[in-house]
């Protein structure tokens, strides 16, 4: 089966719409390489063996009856926070450790009845609360290119999983950089959509006002195809505006002559790593040659999101985690790690009276002010890119006793939440071993032109290719 | 006279009646259901469940707070109130803190005292507790039926003064909501609960420094008696020169007396903050305008045109406008006994005096019924010459009496007169003859 190696979702829809391949073929594919390569990599808290079988005959069956739908019979992993009914949902806490999700999330309802095939649940920092993966309260997820090094987080298992061929595809969150830093760190692409564009129902909440739930695949053109299905106005969910959703791969191949970049100069910061610069400042030397407009834009209350974000995320946290008392869930409040119970006291705070108006109200004025600074770059430019991190992965443990330096690595990704616009990372290179990604930001629900800008780059480029040796 | 002036206000919270909860699609009827059984992810906070509102809800709250003469917020949004009860599954209630949908209305007393309304906003109820023993243990069980389900908090300022207007207002409140429908507002279904807060001021102009909620009223009375009891507590307090604490107090129904149940050391901290899961509810003026159009006919509104149309008395269109269906059906036979020559005001005291229940008795009997009470039968001439020389010379007393000038006594004769004759006949007829024979 080395056919199945650098496998694309965009492939598999044709072997399998050929009948070359089957469904539960390429299932059991990605079931055995979940058992060579889990163990050291951590990926999965819960494989659905028995479930991602009988999935896959029945998306064979459908194929069989002519269906052809993007997702139809292939195998994807969830991040540990989709509810998925009768399969235990942890959020990477000992606090849910024995908690059987109850019924199934709305992105899980869309994949089941396009046919796609749940291989499992992948790690995660607890509650989705870190950069690094490491700390997860089930141990933490590699980094398949070194695994002495960190794949990123919160969404830690997900973009491992895709870049070491144990799932196809995988779902994450993003509340602050969740799944841009991670599929940068792993080189995968990895979309957070604009908020509300996927439907939030049925993913543990981190930060409700900041969530959005996104995709992890090899290819650009492959997230096109995940978000297809994903995508789209919910009823269970009154954050998400019935905003059209258009055909995501039409226009991918119509190239970036005329594109207009923009550069936020805000973004060259102290503690960017050069060799990260050179290689981003690389790729927009390539974009000008393409026909591109590189221009240099302000973003001047940039140095201010990093605060807002650690104020109104913990803010939402602290109430989001109330509900977890060990009267309904087993585990008491006890069982919440450092860094959730770090949370819930600096939200509880900055709610508190007498400080909400200090801390809380301001950081909504700011992230007006922040919102502001897109809209006002919008009207110049098309698209921004940065980097999705400023730093290479880093060792595993090299950060964990150091929260505020954790924090830091999220600074170019925070902005984006606490605006709602979305961003697609994709891979731009390896240094020392190590991926690195590009940020691709785009104004509200533009998520087809960013996939379109992505999608010049990996095509001149296809470091997605270079599979981690395993 | 006590040198104390009773400071109170108000709160009250009313069940709306929509078919479905305020944030999910489980049916709203919980009473005397089987526990948990009107249930889903979202009433039961489950992780990753999110709330999305009622529009109906939302639409009612408004026209409570345009039928209580507030303005409405064109501009509101729903904040999370956070604390710990094991009723609460969320850990936070979903309610509206800085921006309710309605606010500074009023409610008109009959004295013409003015009370009024801070604010009216939109919430989500709470599970039920059940303190049962099971196998000899004591445990507590929570219902979650009631989770979710649309309040509506009615808040005054501390315009009351007395216990009778607090339970004036109450009973107009009540009223109000019914006519609107949106609410049966049933005392013994818990679909209104009421939460006055007391104190005394030597001066009424000022707020005194401290505050006593009762809570847990089951009944209009009692609100009353648990002010009156308050009210006679407090004042011994302040009169040995102590401050009553501040703290909340419950009705004990058995020993009709407040019992402390709660002392607040200090407010209690919600840390409320805007509901990141729902956006800000937007309500545009054509909106408001089409709901205040489509407001219905209210009872003070009633009252005065039932007064003027029908020419009965303020008294009287009071009680008949007391329940809508009452006052549609006073309305009905009305209209009713005009084609049949019968005056409003003999309907309203039949229906009044009768007691008259309207849900069993069909408009058209009532009127019959009307009609043979006051139809008159013609008498033989013969006939009454002989009753009434029976009469009088059986009741020589009251021809004297009358004779000496105590003319009222006529009407006894009347009467006699028309036991003897054991028909329904014109009383002023055999009135007229009496005196003829009198004079």
């Amino acid at each position: 089966m080395s056919s199945m190696v650098n496998l694309t979702i965009k492939d598999a829809r044709e072997k399998l719409d050929r009948k070359e391949i089957s469904s539960v073929e390429l299932t059991k594919v990605f079931l055995e390489n979940i058992k060579k390569h889990n163990e050291s990599l951590n990926a999965f808290l819960a494989v659905t063996e028995d479930e991602a079988l009988r999935n896959a005959a029945s998306a064979d069956e459908r194929i069989a009856n002519g269906e052809s739908t993007p997702m139809l019979g292939i195998p994807v992993a969830l991040k540990d926070l989709f509810q998925t009914k009768g399969i235990r949902t942890t959020a990477g806490s000992k606090v849910l450790e024995n908690y059987i999700a109850q019924y199934d999330g709305t992105v899980v309802k869309k994949l089941k009845a396009a046919g796609a095939v749940l291989l499992g649940k992948t790690n995660l920092d607890a509650w989705a609360h870190g950069s690094s993966g490491e700390n997860s309260d089930f141990g933490p997820t590699k980094n398949p290119y070194n695994t002495d090094f960190v794949p990123g987080g919160s969404s830690s298992g997900s973009p491992v999983a895709v870049a070491s061929e144990m799932a196809l595809a995988a779902s994450g969150t993003d509340t602050g950089g969740s799944i841009r830093l991670p599929a940068s760190f792993c080189n995968v692409v990895g979309l957070k959509p604009t908020y509300g564009r996927v439907s939030r129902y049925g993913v543990i909440a981190m930060a409700s006002s900041l969530d959005s739930i996104g995709h992890f695949t090899k290819t650009v053109e492959d997230n096109a195809m995940y978000l297809q299905i994903t995508a789209g106005h919910d009823k269970m969910d009154a954050t998400t505006p019935h905003v059209e959703v258009p055909n995501y791969t039409k226009n991918i191949n119509t190239g970036v002559k005329g594109l207009r970049i923009g550069v936020p100069k805000e973004y060259v910061i102290e503690g960017l790593d050069p060799k990260v610069k050179d290689m981003i400042e690389e790729t927009l030397k390539w974009y000008e040659d393409e026909g591109a407009e590189i221009i240099n834009i302000s973003l001047p209350h940039t140095s201010y999101a990093i605060e807002v974000y650690y104020i109104i995320q913990t803010a939402e946290v602290s109430s989001n985690l109330a509900r977890y008392t060990g009267i309904r869930y087993g585990k008491d409040r006890s069982y919440f790690s450092d860094e959730a119970k770090r949370r819930i006291m600096l939200g509880t705070y900055v709610l508190s009276a007498g400080y909400y108006d200090a801390f809380y109200k301001k950081a909504m004025q700011v992230r007006t002010l922040l919102k502001n600074d897109f809209e006002e770059a919008f009207k110049k430019i098309d698209v921004m890119i940065t980097p999705a991190s400023p730093t290479l992965p880093w060792k595993l443990g090299a950060k964990t006793d150091d929260p505020l330096a954790m924090y830091l690595s999220d600074i170019f990704t925070v902005h984006a939440n606490l605006v709602g616009v979305p961003g697609l990372s994709v891979p731009v290179g390896i240094i020392d071993g190590l991926p690195v990604g590009m940020q691709i930001l785009g104004p509200h629900f533009s998520e087809a032109k960013l996939f379109q800008v992505g999608y010049a780059y990996e095509k001149a480029h296809p470091i997605w290719k270079e599979r981690p040796a395993l | 006279m006590s040198k104390y002036t009773p400071i109170i206000g108000l709160e009250v919270h009313v069940e709306l009646k929509t078919k479905s909860k305020m944030f999910c699609g489980c049916s709203a009827e919980y009473f005397g259901k089987e526990p948990n059984t009107h249930t889903c992810p979202v009433c039961l906070g489950l992780p990753g469940a999110l709330p999305v509102p009622n529009r109906q809800a939302i639409d009612w709250c408004i026209m409570i707070a345009l039928a209580l003469k507030c303005e409405i917020n064109t501009f509101s949004k729903f904040d999370r109130k956070n604390y710990f009860y094991p009723d609460l599954p969320k850990g936070y209630q979903i309610s509206q803190y800085d921006l309710p949908f309605g606010k500074n209305g009023e409610i008109r007393l009959k004295n013409g005292k003015k009370i009024g309304i801070t604010r009216v906003h939109m919430e989500e109820d709470t599970g039920k507790l059940m303190h049962q023993e099971i196998e000899g243990n004591k445990t507590t069980l929570i219902d979650f039926n009631r989770s979710s389900l649309p309040l509506v908090e009615i808040v005054t300022e501390p315009d009351f003064h007395t216990s009778e207007d607090v339970v004036e207002y109450l009973q107009r409140l009540q009223r109000i909501v019914r006519y609107l429908e949106v609410s049966n507002a049933d005392m013994d279904k818990g679909d209104m609960r009421l939460e006055p807060n007391i104190s005394l001021s030597l001066d009424p102009e000022i707020l005194p420094n401290y505050k006593v909620e009762v809570k847990n009223i089951n009944s209009f009375r009692f609100v009353g008696k648990s002010i009156e009891f308050e009210i006679k507590r407090q004042e011994k307090i302040l009169e040995s020169n102590k401050t009553p604490a501040q703290e909340t107090r419950g009705w004990n129904e058995e020993r009709n007396e407040t019992v402390s149940q709660r002392i607040k050391e200090e407010a209690n901290d919600y840390r409320y903050f805007p509901e990141p899961d729902i956006p800000p509810i937007i309500t545009l003026e054509s909106k408001i305008i089409s709901l205040k159009e489509g407001l219905p006919e209210l009872q003070e509104e009633k009252i005065s045109r039932f007064m003027k149309l029908f020419g009965i008395s303020e008294y009287d269109a009071d009680i008949l406008t007391r329940e809508k269906g009452l006052a549609n059906y006073f309305e009905e036979a009305a209209a009713l006994g005009f084609k049949k020559d019968i005056k409003a005001k003999q309907i309203a005291n039949e229906i009044i005096n009768n007691k008259i229940d309207y849900s069993s008795t069909p408009v058209k009997n009532l009127i019959d019924e009307i009609l043979v009470k006051s139809k008159v039968e013609e008498i033989d001439e013969a006939e009454l010459e002989k009753t009434i020389d029976k009469v009088l010379s059986e009741n020589q007393k009251a021809v004297d009496d009358y004779k000496s000038g105590k003319e009222s006594v006529i009407m006894f004769l009347v009467g006699q007169c028309m036991r003897l004759i054991g028909r329904k006949v014109d009383a002023n007829f055999i009135k007229a003859r009496l005196v003829n024979r009198l004079t």
